[in-house]
C-alpha cells in the first residue's frame, strides 16, 4: 500500500487527503466519484489504500447510484462529486433519503464560493434541507477526517445517507492529521431482500416517508447533545453562530468572542440555539453564502444579525469579517498597481486549439461545454458563446436549432469533451438524432479529462486503478445511436479540420466530428523524443500577427522601435516580429500553416534564412 | 514565537509553487508548529497566476493571510510581486525571483511588461531580495529546481533548522534527483545570506 502509515502519524494533509484517510478509517469498501474541482483528489488519493474498490463514474448520478447500491449490500459506501454534481446526483439522493440504507453512505459535496473554478456558486446546505438527510461541515483537514468516520456512524445508527460538505479553503487547505485506528461497518456483507425498504413504489415509499419524518425528529435530538454542535464560552457582550471554515474566520477576528459551532449543519439542535442566545448581548450568524442558519435561527424567533453585515456571495476571510462587524480595516493597504493579466491559456501543443482557430473563420454560435476547452471563450481565439453546466452543449445548440428552424442550418456548432461527452452529452445527441435535427456536434476527443487533471474516462481504456478497460469507441457509439455522418479528424491539421468542419455544418442531417489527439500534457505526450519544435525565419516576419492569433504561449511578440527595425534589416515601419520560445514550444506545428510568408518553419527543416 | 507567521508564495502555474509549499509547510510540521496551507487548484494549472498562504505557529486558525498581513513574501516570477502588493505591509520581506515569463497578453503584444519592477517595490520601502533563482537553477544543472533555491533563500528568514529541510527534502524529492535539488536549496540560501543586512 503507497499510503502506509502508523497510527500516531502526524501528517500534512489537505482536506481531500485527509477525507480519503478517513474513509480508509472507516472501513469503506466502495467508492465512485466523477471528477471536479475542489473534489477530485479524494478519490484520487483513496485509490492508492488497498481494500477498496474506487473508481470514476461517468457522472454523479451514476456515482451515488454505484455507492447506493454498495450500501445495500451491506457495504460502507462513499460518493464524491463538486456542488454542481450533486444537482446530476439529485435525482437518487432525495429517494435514498426515503430507502435509508444498510451500510454507512455518505456523499461529499465540494462547494466552491468565490467559483474559483466552478460556474456557479450554490450552497449544497439546501440540499440537505430539501433532500431531509443530515449533513456535516468540518472546517479544516483534522476534522475532515474525523467528521467522515463520524457520518458513517451517523448513517448506520439512524439509517439514512449522510451528507458531508467541504468548500473550497476546507478541500485545498493543508493542516496537520494524526493517523487513527480503523473501524469497520455494523452491518452484515450480503445480498437481503427487503422491498419495502428499497423498492420505492408508492405503496412503500408512502410508509417509508413517515420512516423519514420519525427520522429526522430523531436526529433533531441527536444535534442537542452531539459533541460536534459545541460552546465555546467567552466574553458575552457579543457571540457568533457558524460553522465550516467560517469558524475560523471567526476565531480569527475575533478571539474574545463566545461562539456555537455547528459541525452538523443540519438539522439544527434549536435548544442549543435558543440557550446560546439567551446568554449573548448581540448575536451574530457567521457564514458563506447563503443565509441558511440565519433564517433558521430568525425562525426561531430569535433576533440576530447575519447578512446585512456579511457578504452573500463568495468567500468569506478574517478581513472580511472584521471590517464588515466593525467597519475597521485592519490597516491602510499598499494600492493594486495597474500590471498586465495572467489569464489562464490553452497549453502550447493543445490539440483544441487549431479547432478554435478553424471554429473562428465559419463566425458561427459555439455552443461550448465545460472542461480545457472552455478557455477558447477568452481572447484571442473568443470562438465559445454558451458555457452552462456538463453535458448542455449538445441539448443549448439542438434548442437554438430548433427555434430558429431551417434558417440556422449552418451557423451553430456544439462542442464538448469526451469526458463530457462520457458524462452527460450523450443524451442530448440521442435527442438530436430522435428528433430529427440537424446539430453538428464536435467532439473533442483529447483522451482524457483535461481540466481536472487527467483523470480517465469510460473512453480512456484504463480504469482509475490502471487497469486496462477497452474503452468505449465514440464513433461507433455515435454510430449506434443513429448518427450516420460521423468523421475523426486530426485537430492539429487545421485544412483538413476546417474542410470537414464547413462540409459537416451544412449538412440537413445529424453529423459528429471527432477530433482525435491526446492532450499535450499527458505524461508519454510530454516525453516523446520527437518534438519538431518550430522557429520563426526573422527575416520572412513581417510582423503580420497572424500566428498570434491562435494564442499559443510559445509565439511571443517582439516589439520593435524604428531604430530597431532598421538595424535588423526590416522596414522602419515594422512594428515588431514573432519569435518562438524553444523552451515552451511542444512542435504541434498548428501555427506554420497560417504564416502566409512562409516564416514559421519545423526547426529540422531549415537552418538559414532562406526563402521558403 | 507567540504570532503567527505569514507566508506568501506567488507565481506562474507549472513553477513548482506546490512542492515548494509542501516542503516548507512539513519543515514547519518538524519544527513543532501548527501549520495551515492554503492554495486554489483547477484554472491556475494553465499557465494562470498561483498563490499559496503559509501559515504555522503555536496555533493557527485562518488559513487564509488576511491583505497587509505577509511576514514574508516570495514571489516565483518578477512581474507577480506587483500583482500581491495589498497583501504585503511596509515590514515585508520580499524574495523576488527575477526571471520573466510573459503573460498572455504581454506574448501577443497587447500590452507591455512593466520595466521597474523591483522600484516599484523599493519606492514603497519594502526589503527587496532579487534573485534570479533560473540562472542559479541552470548552474547547478536541473532548471526545474527555480522552486527549491527559493525555499533555501526563504529558509534565512525562517525559525527553522537547515537539517530539518534536509530532511524533508531527502524524504520528499525522489532520489534522481534529491542532489541537485539540495545543491538548489544551498545555493538559494548562501545567496540571499550575503544580502541581507538586518541581523
Amino acid at each position: 500500500m503507497k499510503n502506509k502509515k502508523n497510527i500516531g502519524d502526524k501528517v500534512l494533509f489537505s482536506g481531500n487527503e485527509a477525507l480519503a484517510q478517513g474513509a480508509f478509517e472507516a472501513g469503506v469498501r466502495v467508492a465512485s466519484g466523477y471528477p471536479g474541482t475542489p473534489s477530485t483528489e479524494i478519490l484520487e488519493n483513496l485509490s492508492t489504500y488497498e481494500g477498496i474498490y474506487t473508481e470514476w463514474a461517468p457522472n454523479e448520478k451514476v456515482a451515488l447510484e454505484v455507492a447506493l447500491g454498495a450500501s445495500f449490500a451491506g457495504a460502507r459506501a462513499l460518493a464524491t462529486m463538486k456542488h454542481v454534481g450533486l444537482n446530476v446526483a439529485a435525482d437518487p439522493l432525495f429517494t435514498a433519503a426515503y430507502t435509508g440504507v444498510k451500510g454507512g453512505l455518505v456523499i461529499v459535496t465540494a462547494d466552491d464560493p468565490e467559483m474559483h473554478s466552478s460556474q456557479n456558486e450554490q450552497d449544497n446546505r439546501n440540499y440537505a434541507y430539501a433532500a431531509k438527510v443530515p449533513m456535516l461541515e468540518p472546517s479544516d483537514a483534522t476534522e475532515a477526517k474525523e467528521f467522515l468516520k463520524i457520518a458513517y456512524r451517523i448513517s448506520e445508527e439512524f439509517d439514512t445517507p449522510v451528507l458531508l460538505r467541504t468548500t473550497t479553503r476546507v478541500a485545498h487547505v493543508k493542516g496537520i492529521v494524526t493517523i487513527g485506528e480503523t473501524e469497520s461497518s455494523k452491518a452484515t456483507l450480503g445480498i437481503e431482500k427487503m422491498p419495502e425498504k428499497f423498492v420505492m413504489l408508492p405503496a412503500h415509499a408512502r410508509k417509508r416517508r413517515g420512516e423519514l419524518e420519525k427520522r429526522m425528529g430523531r436526529l433533531r435530538e441527536f444535534a442537542e447533545t452531539f459533541p460536534e454542535n459545541r460552546i465555546a464560552w467567552a466574553d458575552k457582550t457579543r457571540g457568533f453562530i457558524t460553522s465550516g471554515v467560517s469558524y475560523l474566520y471567526v476565531k480569527e477576528a475575533f478571539p474574545e468572542a463566545s461562539v456555537l459551532k455547528l459541525g452538523m449543519a443540519y438539522p439544527f439542535p434549536d435548544r442549543l440555539i435558543r440557550d446560546f442566545a439567551a446568554q449573548v448581548q448581540e448575536l451574530i450568524i457567521v457564514e458563506e453564502l447563503d443565509p441558511f442558519i440565519e433564517n433558521h435561527v430568525k425562525a426561531l424567533g430569535i433576533s440576530c444579525k447575519g447578512k446585512e453585515l456579511i457578504p452573500a456571495s463568495g468567500e468569506l476571510n478574517s478581513h472580511i469579517l472584521r471590517k464588515s462587524i466593525t467597519g475597521e480595516s485592519v490597516r491602510e493597504l499598499f494600492a493594486p498597481v495597474p500590471i498586465p493579466m495572467r489569464p489562464p491559456n490553452l497549453c502550447a501543443g493543445c490539440p483544441h486549439r487549431g479547432i478554435f482557430h478553424a471554429i473562428s473563420k465559419l463566425k458561427v454560435f459555439v455552443a461550448g461545454d465545460i472542461g480545457c476547452y472552455t478557455l477558447a471563450a477568452l481572447k484571442p481565439l473568443s470562438s465559445m458563446d454558451s458555457c452552462v453546466c456538463m453535458g448542455a452543449s449538445i441539448g443549448t445548440a439542438f434548442g437554438m436549432e430548433k427555434a430558429l428552424g431551417k434558417e440556422s442550418l449552418g451557423k451553430i456548432v456544439a462542442v464538448i469533451g469526451d469526458s463530457t461527452f462520457m458524462h452527460s452529452g450523450i443524451t442530448g445527441l440521442i435527442d438530436v438524432v430522435y428528433n430529427r435535427g440537424f446539430s453538428t456536434v464536435i467532439i473533442l476527443d483529447n483522451r482524457t479529462t483535461g481540466m481536472t487533471g487527467h483523470q480517465p474516462n469510460p473512453s480512456t481504456g484504463v480504469t482509475l486503478g490502471g487497469d486496462l478497460s477497452g474503452g468505449i469507441d465514440i464513433e461507433a457509439l455515435c454510430r449506434a445511436i443513429g448518427v450516420k455522418h460521423v468523421t475523426t479528424v486530426n485537430p492539429h491539421d487545421h485544412e483538413e479540420a476546417g474542410k470537414i468542419l464547413k462540409q459537416e455544418i451544412e449538412r440537413p442531417e445529424p453529423s459528429v466530428i471527432i477530433t482525435k489527439a491526446p492532450c499535450a500534457l499527458l505524461p508519454e505526450m510530454k516525453k516523446r523524443k520527437d518534438k519538431n519544435i518550430h522557429r520563426v525565419i526573422e527575416a520572412n516576419c513581417t510582423g503580420c500577427r497572424s500566428c498570434l492569433r491562435i494564442g499559443c504561449p510559445a509565439i511571443e511578440w517582439v516589439p520593435l522601435t524604428p531604430e530597431e527595425a532598421k538595424q535588423s534589416g526590416y522596414k522602419e515601419t515594422q512594428k515588431g516580429h514573432s519569435y518562438i520560445n524553444a523552451v515552451m514550444c511542444d512542435g504541434c506545428g498548428q501555427c506554420a500553416p497560417l504564416c502566409k510568408f512562409k516564416a514559421i518553419v519545423a526547426a529540422d527543416q531549415d537552418n538559414g534564412n532562406k526563402n521558403g | 514565537m507567540d504570532k503567527v507567521m505569514n507566508l506568501f508564495l506567488c507565481g506562474v502555474g507549472g513553477q513548482g509553487i506546490l512542492l515548494a509549499s509542501e516542503v516548507i509547510s512539513s519543515a514547519c510540521i518538524h519544527s513543532g508548529f501548527d501549520v495551515k496551507q492554503s492554495e486554489v487548484h483547477g484554472m491556475a494549472q494553465r499557465g494562470g497566476s498561483v498563490i499559496s498562504h503559509i501559515r504555522f505557529g503555536e496555533k493557527v486558525y485562518s488559513p487564509l493571510i488576511e491583505p497587509g498581513d505577509a511576514d514574508l513574501v516570495v514571489s516565483f516570477e518578477l512581474l507577480e510581486a506587483l500583482r500581491y502588493l495589498p497583501y504585503m505591509n511596509s515590514n515585508t520581506r520580499v524574495i523576488v525571483n527575477t526571471q520573466k515569463i510573459l503573460p498572455a497578453p504581454v506574448a501577443t503584444g497587447m500590452d507591455t511588461y512593466p520595466a521597474d519592477v523591483l522600484d516599484q517595490l523599493k519606492q514603497r520601502k519594502l526589503s527587496v531580495f532579487p534573485i534570479d533563482a533560473f540562472d542559479i537553477a541552470r548552474s547547478i544543472g536541473e532548471t526545474r529546481a527555480v522552486n527549491m533555491v527559493l525555499v533555501g533563500a526563504l529558509s534565512v528568514f525562517l525559525p527553522i533548522q537547515e537539517n530539518i529541510f534536509m530532511q524533508v527534502i531527502e524524504k520528499r524529492i525522489p532520489e534522481k534527483i534529491r542532489k541537485v535539488n539540495i545543491d538548489a536549496f544551498l545555493k538559494g540560501k548562501e545567496t540571499v545570506r550575503g544580502m541581507r543586512t538586518d541581523s
